[in-house]
């Protein structure tokens, strides 16, 4: 069975594989990669940051909202509860009544969570 | 009879019978698994390029115009134009880049959905590996791309780039969990994650489009706004954002971002039709004269015409709309799904 993640294995370096030849293939026939080209115009403005064709201001990495951080967060806790989810979900027919009674307990504390960060506006804006 | 197993097994008997003649027949286990990735590959490359010609066509005829006619017959080679065009450009990359991940990000953009073609069963016998945790497998490989969409926008060195890559990564994210939830109602009617099992558990019963409606237009609905298309794409919006975290790509490397996008159009339309539409199965006992990969690509080609008729019928979602929408109404619903559903089983037996 074990074999079978080979299979995934030699997907992911035939993946990259394949990528790192269409980059090759890429530069080879750019202009400025294996062909070469004469510059008629100042490159440094060309591989300059590009803000709408004017000058940059300011730093490009600027202090981000909150408001992503929290969104990462409560996926996080979203994310394993769905963890917690499939082993029960896959044996549940087996489990009965009496696992079902136990996981709806855990989705009603994750979901009272949900309802706090609601209410506490967490979850507005962007 | 033509079937997806016969053509599996006469083709690997032919490889096999290669590898004896060459004298390879030792490397078995390394070479089987090089030959089925190009074949995907091909497969995907061939299926994209038609993909990308379909979505051109059909956008086309949503807005009353044509669409590319000139290049091959009915414009076909308008994809192998558009490819030889942005192969050849010049490979602009920015000063200040930060070199690791800006060159990565492509390659995993590309890679982690390529590597969710493993497990998707065009036919009974016709899946590269059926593994016993297919679904889980899916979901979990398809998460890459949020490290390829936050390390494009970091390395560009680019305000725009990062702003436009944290709201698309946010959206990703944000629709990740109504996506893996509304597929648990699912294992808990079939009790697998196998793909293969749950196309077999709809053999016997119906579809699970009849019992689940609700979690396939979850499904349907993330899996649109995880690939940050349709009515969700406010973090490609031109107007807004420049191109968001592509802003400082060209060429190839752009090229990779589209494909990968395609791919995981492609990969979550498959999920849906073999979870909920019966994957190779045909609608009526009395069509089972045509063969499973066709009634596969045809139940494909339908949940990917869907897809790209969502982008066309619905005006763009505004960015705490589009939030608000996965966080409060998208997750409850299938929560609820999944209650109603445990009840179901509990109480009737199969679930209704």
């Amino acid at each position: 069975m074990l074999e079978q993640y080979g299979y995934v294995l030699v997907f992911l370096m035939a993946g990259i594989v394949f990528i790192l030849g269409a980059f090759i293939t890429g530069w080879a026939l750019s202009p400025n990669g294996l062909l070469g080209l004469k510059y008629k115009y100042k490159k440094e403005v060309l591989v300059d940051t590009y803000e709408c064709g004017v000058e940059t201001y300011g730093s490009s990495w600027f202090r981000f909202n909150v408001s992503f951080y929290l969104y990462a967060l409560l996926f996080v806790i979203f994310d394993i509860e769905t963890v917690f989810l499939y082993p029960w979900a896959v044996s549940f027919k087996a489990l009965g009544m009496f696992g079902f009674m136990e996981m709806i307990v855990f989705i009603l504390i994750l979901l009272v969570g949900l309802a706090y960060a609601w209410k506490k506006e967490a979850l507005k804006w962007e | 009879m033509l079937s997806g197993e016969n053509i599996v097994k006469s083709v690997s008997d032919l490889l096999h019978q290669l590898y004896a003649m060459v004298g390879l027949s030792a490397f078995k286990g390394v070479l089987d698994p090089i030959v089925a990735a190009h074949v995907m590959f091909g497969f995907i490359s061939v299926f994209v390029m038609f993909l990308v010609w379909m979505e051109r066509k059909v956008s086309a005829h949503m807005q009353s115009r044509i669409g590319p006619n000139r290049v091959g017959i009915f414009g076909l080679l308008q994809t192998v134009a558009d490819a030889i065009k942005l192969t050849i450009k010049e490979d602009i990359k920015p000063v200040h880049r930060d070199k690791i991940p800006y060159y990565i990000a492509p390659i995993i953009a590309f890679v982690a959905t390529f590597a969710g073609m493993v497990v998707i069963p065009f036919d009974k016998g016709m899946v590269v590996q059926d593994l016993n945790i297919g679904l889980l497998y899916i979901i979990a490989i398809t998460s890459f791309t949020v490290i390829a969409i936050l390390s494009a926008g970091w390395s560009s060195n680019n305000k725009f780039a990062l702003l436009g890559g944290f709201r698309s990564a946010a959206q990703i994210v944000s629709y990740e969990v109504p996506l893996v939830l509304s597929l648990v109602p699912v294992i808990m009617m079939t009790g697998t994650l196998r793909l293969g099992g749950i196309v077999e558990y709809q053999s016997q019963n119906h579809w699970f489009v009849l019992y689940q409606f609700i979690a396939f237009f979850i499904f349907i609905t993330s899996a649109t706004a995880e690939a940050n298309r349709a009515p969700f794409d406010i973090p490609e919006a031109e107007s807004e954002l420049i191109g968001g975290f592509h802003t400082e790509y060209s060429g190839v490397k752009f090229a990779m971002f589209f494909l990968g996008e395609y791919i995981a159009v492609i990969v979550s339309s498959a999920v849906a039709v073999t979870v909920f539409l019966g994957g190779w199965l045909p609608p009526f006992a009395f069509l089972a004269f045509v063969p499973g990969f066709i009634w596969f690509m045809i139940k494909l080609l339908l949940v990917i015409y869907l897809v790209m008729a969502f982008r066309w019928t619905f005006p763009r979602l505004r960015v705490d709309q589009l939030m608000d929408f996965g966080w409060k109404v998208l997750i409850p619903v299938a929560i609820l799904n999944i209650l109603v559903t445990g009840f179901c089983v509990l109480f009737f037996g199969k679930g209704v």
